[in-house]
């Protein structure tokens, strides 16, 4: 049961960067293109961009970041772990026999209790901001979906302009809307420079009229999974 | 190259801003930013870079040296002796760990407050912690003396059924100082990421093919989807709100080593945050030394400008005065208390055997830093140079002054001692510098050292609305080449003013 369930969203997850792919001049034409894609009814885009666009969450319509909640989470975690743990082996049971080696160690220092909250505040402190932090970086990573070494993105020549001076908009094939030579159109129409029909057999250029030229092809049968229904 | 020509973003209109008020000089497009700052890691290695990395690597050697002849016939060669326990293993665990605090300081607090200044220097500030964490925690590491079963310090289960102690503020120490590198490591490749997807890219293009490989596998796939940047900039947030009381935790955590003992100059309130100040001023020393040099010799005047190392001299006044100040009090405080022990230490630290260590420390520490009152002084860039050498030596002696004249002279005076270091003392100094230098040129060989994605999104041309005409709010130019797009604009702000 589970693993159809999997199968289908790690399919969903490789098709959202199956689409066309459009080329903008700068990041204030790139969020006049959104407004306007977003108008004509599209909700399955993304752009890319070599840095994040004021105000560009705005124009697509994502809502804030869900990640202060596993942070939250992470950080209360660590602070509980912390305290238990310098209880546990300093104050803890003694529990003898084969776990000996888990039994706590009772230490006294100049008969002050074996355990106190005072003392323990500064472990707790940095175990807090280090299960905090752990979950911010392994939460943003898993909220992207990243480590993603394949994206069928990367067999366009143009896109590897992204992290350098260009400005992208993506509408996926699996938007309703989509429609390939309807959809290139109107991305021209809003200022595209160019139009790229993105997929996992390659790269394609979309020509003014509609035709598709390839100009990259995926190196071996595509790694595409077997679709799960 | 074709390309630049059909997407030059250059802040083209000289009205926009002044080029003074910019913080990237130079009327640089996106894409003069990304070639500046990845072409020294994708060029053939200068020469100059193999004699520094062979300085570096003799440094490495000498410190081998000195932990194997330290290892094989233990502390013993060091000059610690009672009454001097502590000498300079703990003096340069903290000179060290004190420079590691600019970079996490530059990246997390002047993010929270908004110093977009910061994004030239934060990636080499941020390298520079995480190499300084390294360098310090090579002491205490070695300190224990059984090196080999440093793994005490850790919460792991042992056939002596024994565990840590958690009263100690050396044990804090050791979860602070690792748990500081470890954090410092994480916000520093977080910020890494977008710059290795460009270096992956770029390889790309070269046809560079193990390049290329190397960086698909360190950028994780990253495609500056908007849909990434959103969780991206939270975490980038979180971990600036995360750092910035654990940066001042870390030194805090080190002054309790201090703090919590008896000793008279050292059992006292001031030192936690004493120490962060003085954390602060030696770090931004290091970073100004290092960036110094790396600006003038890379080229990047235009992206490290002078403005940038002026806020820096700043903020070295500002933290030198704090920590003249706490000097200061400290007097007042020994003073005002009436504890003999506690006035003694102080007279004894400013007219004892070691006042010659005393005054270089006020004199590097206080007195130079004033200097920076003068804007002439402050934009010198010989004379910032100097003043970031003289801090760190002056901060060096003050560890020195801290731990060793509280230390020399014991409660009972038959055990008074002068302490002196030893050779194997200096040599393992001497090597930490050898294993930072290494560190810090292989970050300079391999790496942006400057984040390139941050640097665009503080330029003028990177707000969408710098496309559109004042005013109407409304309407975006019409498709044309960007550079002639951006003269309209200009012409027509120009109009208006």
């Amino acid at each position: 049961m589970a693993i159809p369930i999997i199968g289908n969203l790690l399919q969903a997850r490789a098709d959202q960067n199956v689409g066309l792919l459009a080329e903008f001049s700068n990041p204030g034409e790139l969020v006049e293109a959104v407004e306007a894609v977003r108008r004509e009814g599209y909700t399955r885009i993304d752009t890319f961009s070599p840095f994040p666009i004021h105000g560009m969450d705005h124009a697509m319509g994502l809502p804030p970041s869900k990640l202060g909640y596993i942070v939250i989470g992470g950080g209360l975690t660590g602070c509980a772990l912390a305290f238990l743990m310098q209880w546990y082996m300093g104050a803890g049971p003694q529990i003898g026999g084969l776990w000996t080696e888990l039994q706590s160690y009772a230490l006294n220092i100049s008969g002050k209790p074996l355990f106190a909250i005072e003392p323990s505040v500064p472990i707790a402190f940095e175990l807090t901001i280090l299960l905090s932090a752990l979950g911010a970086v392994g939460g943003m990573l898993a909220l992207n979906g990243l480590p993603k070494p394949y994206n069928p993105l990367f067999y366009s020549e143009r896109f590897g302009r992204a992290s350098d001076d260009g400005f992208f908009l993506h509408v996926a094939e699996a938007d309703k809307q989509f429609d390939q030579t309807g959809t290139a159109a109107m991305l021209r129409a809003n200022g595209a420079l160019a139009v790229e029909y993105i997929s996992h057999e390659g790269a394609y250029d979309v020509n003014e009229d509609g035709s598709l030229v390839q100009t990259a092809a995926a190196p071996e049968p595509a790694p595409r999974p077997a679709p799960a229904h | 190259m074709a390309t630049t020509a059909t997407h030059s973003h250059r802040p083209d209109d000289e009205h926009f801003l002044l080029e003074d008020e910019r913080l990237v000089h130079g009327n640089l497009s996106f894409h003069d930013i990304t070639e500046l700052v990845s072409h020294h890691s994708e060029k053939t290695t200068p020469l100059g870079w193999y004699f520094a990395f062979a300085a570096a690597l003799g440094g490495l050697g000498l410190l081998g040296l000195a932990i194997a002849y330290l290892v094989w016939n233990g502390t013993g060669v060091w000059g610690n002796n009672v009454p001097v326990g502590w000498g300079w293993p703990i003096v340069n665990f903290v000179f060290w760990v004190g420079i590691g605090h600019a970079g996490t300081l530059i990246s997390a607090i002047l993010f929270l407050f908004r110093q977009r200044w910061r994004t030239s220097i934060n990636r080499a500030a941020e390298a520079m912690t995480l190499f300084a964490v390294a360098c310090a925690l090579l002491f205490p590491t070695f300190h224990v003396g059984r090196v080999w079963v440093i793994y005490w310090t850790l919460p792991l289960p042992n056939q002596m059924a024994m565990w840590p102690q958690f009263k100690s503020p050396l044990l804090w120490d050791v979860f602070a100082v690792s748990i500081y590198g470890t954090v410092s490591l994480l916000f520093w490749y977080v910020g890494l990421l977008p710059d290795l997807g460009t270096l992956r890219d770029r390889a790309v293009k070269q046809g560079r093919v193990l390049r290329a490989k190397i960086m698909q596998f360190f950028s994780l796939g990253w495609t500056g989807s908007n849909r990434h940047w959103r969780h991206y900039e939270k975490a980038y947030l979180i971990l600036a709100g995360l750092a910035t009381p654990l940066v001042l935790s870390v030194h805090s955590v080190v002054s309790f080593d201090f703090a919590v003992s008896i000793v008279p100059g050292w059992h006292t309130t001031i030192f936690p945050p004493y120490f962060v100040a003085g954390a602060i001023f030696s770090g931004f020393a290091m970073v100004q030394t290092l960036m110094i040099v790396a600006r003038w010799v890379y080229g990047l005047e235009n992206l490290i400008t002078k403005d940038h190392l002026e806020k820096m001299n700043v903020i070295i006044l500002v933290t030198g005065t704090i920590v003249g100040f706490a000097y200061i009090t400290e007097f007042f405080i020994a003073w005002y208390s009436g504890v003999v022990y506690e006035q003694y230490a102080f007279l004894n630290r400013a007219t004892g055997p070691y006042w010659w260590a005393y005054w270089i420390m006020m004199f590097c520490n206080l007195t130079l830093p004033q200097l920076f009152w003068i804007k002439s002084f402050r934009r010198k860039i010989w004379l910032m140079f100097l003043i970031s050498i003289t801090t760190n030596i002056g901060m060096w002696f003050e560890r020195f002054v801290i731990t060793v004249t509280s230390l020399h002279r014991d409660y009972l005076p038959s055990s008074w001692d002068y302490f002196s270091p030893t050779i194997w003392d200096l040599l393992l100094f001497i090597g930490s510098f050898g294993l930072f230098f290494t560190l810090f040129l292989l970050f300079l060989r391999f790496i942006p050292m400057v984040a390139i994605s941050e640097v665009k999104n503080v330029t003028p041309q990177a707000d969408p609305h710098f496309y559109h005409s004042h005013g109407d709010g409304h309407g975006a130019l019409p498709p044309a080449t960007p550079s002639v797009a951006h003269r309209t604009a200009a012409s027509e702000r120009d109009n208006e003013a």
